[in-house]
């Protein structure tokens, strides 16, 4: 039953994701996205790992993306975007490099297939925490050390020059 | 595990490859190129979460717990950098801003 969930919500990620990068204009893009990370939510918690999940939403789906609606609707660039989108030019390296890579990730696991191990690995709130503060948390520390810098940085490159 | 870790990982190459395409092909695009980089920080992320399920260890998802507050940080700085750079030009065409006197 999981097996079918996850390769129906597979589908879904790869189909918006192809549509939000082939979108004429980035407000459909940014929508797209945000089911795209709707369904890549969902296969988290599919794997077992639903503090993750949760995050996905409310970090990605949730402030990142309306971060972006923010900005794009206070700059209003949609005129130029939809006389400026990405001719067959340049869509033809992109689609190359795409090809090719994707090529050799294949042979690559078609000579070499890890086998899945049995069981199923459910990680909770406390098992999580418990790592997270207890082993990484130097890590947490710098985290927010660099959450500050980001912050001060946006900041200072967002005030208005007074005139 | 209730899918093989391979195709986990295929979906995490392909989501991969999609956003590199995205960079690329819109690379004349700022918000999109920011976009194409977003959608290639969630593919890791899958992987961490593949991986941490694979071998049933929690640092897979306190990794993409890692992830995650680096792209916040990210995002926000550079789309303070894309204000900025329309207030100069007035456009987010990235082939304007090829001069560094501002």
């Amino acid at each position: 039953m999981e097996q079918i969930f996850f390769y129906i919500l597979a589908a879904v990620v790869v189909i918006a994701t192809l549509m939000a990068i082939t979108a004429r204009h980035t407000v459909h893009a940014i929508i797209y996205l945000a089911t795209s990370f709707f369904a890549l939510a969902a296969i988290f918690y599919l794997l077992g790992a639903p503090l993750v999940a949760v995050f996905e939403v409310i970090i990605y789906a949730g402030a990142i993306m309306v971060l972006f609606l923010f900005v794009i609707m206070m700059l209003d660039t949609g005129k130029w975007e939809k006389a400026h989108g990405p001719t067959f030019a340049q869509w033809w390296p992109a689609l190359l490099l795409g090809v090719i890579t994707f090529g050799a990730m294949f042979a690559l696991f078609t000579v070499k297939t890890p086998e899945s191990l049995a069981g199923w690995s459910y990680i909770d709130a406390r098992q999580f925490s418990l790592i997270l503060f207890k082993r990484y948390g130097v890590a947490v520390e710098v985290i927010s050390l660099q959450l500050l810098f980001a912050l001060v940085g946006a900041l200072y490159l967002g005030r208005r020059k007074k005139q | 595990m209730i899918v093989p870790l391979t195709h986990v990982l295929i979906l995490a190459g392909i989501i991969f490859l999609m956003g590199l395409s995205c960079a690329i092909a819109w690379r004349s695009n700022l918000i999109m190129i920011l976009i194409g980089i977003e959608i290639m920080l969630n593919a890791a992320m899958l992987a961490f979460v593949g991986g941490g399920a694979y071998w049933k260890l929690v640092d897979g998802q306190v990794f993409s717990l890692v992830i995650m507050a680096l792209t916040s940080s990210e995002v926000s700085l550079a789309l303070s950098m894309v204000v900025y750079l329309h207030r100069r030009k007035r456009t987010v065409n990235s082939d304007e801003f090829s001069a560094m006197k501002g």
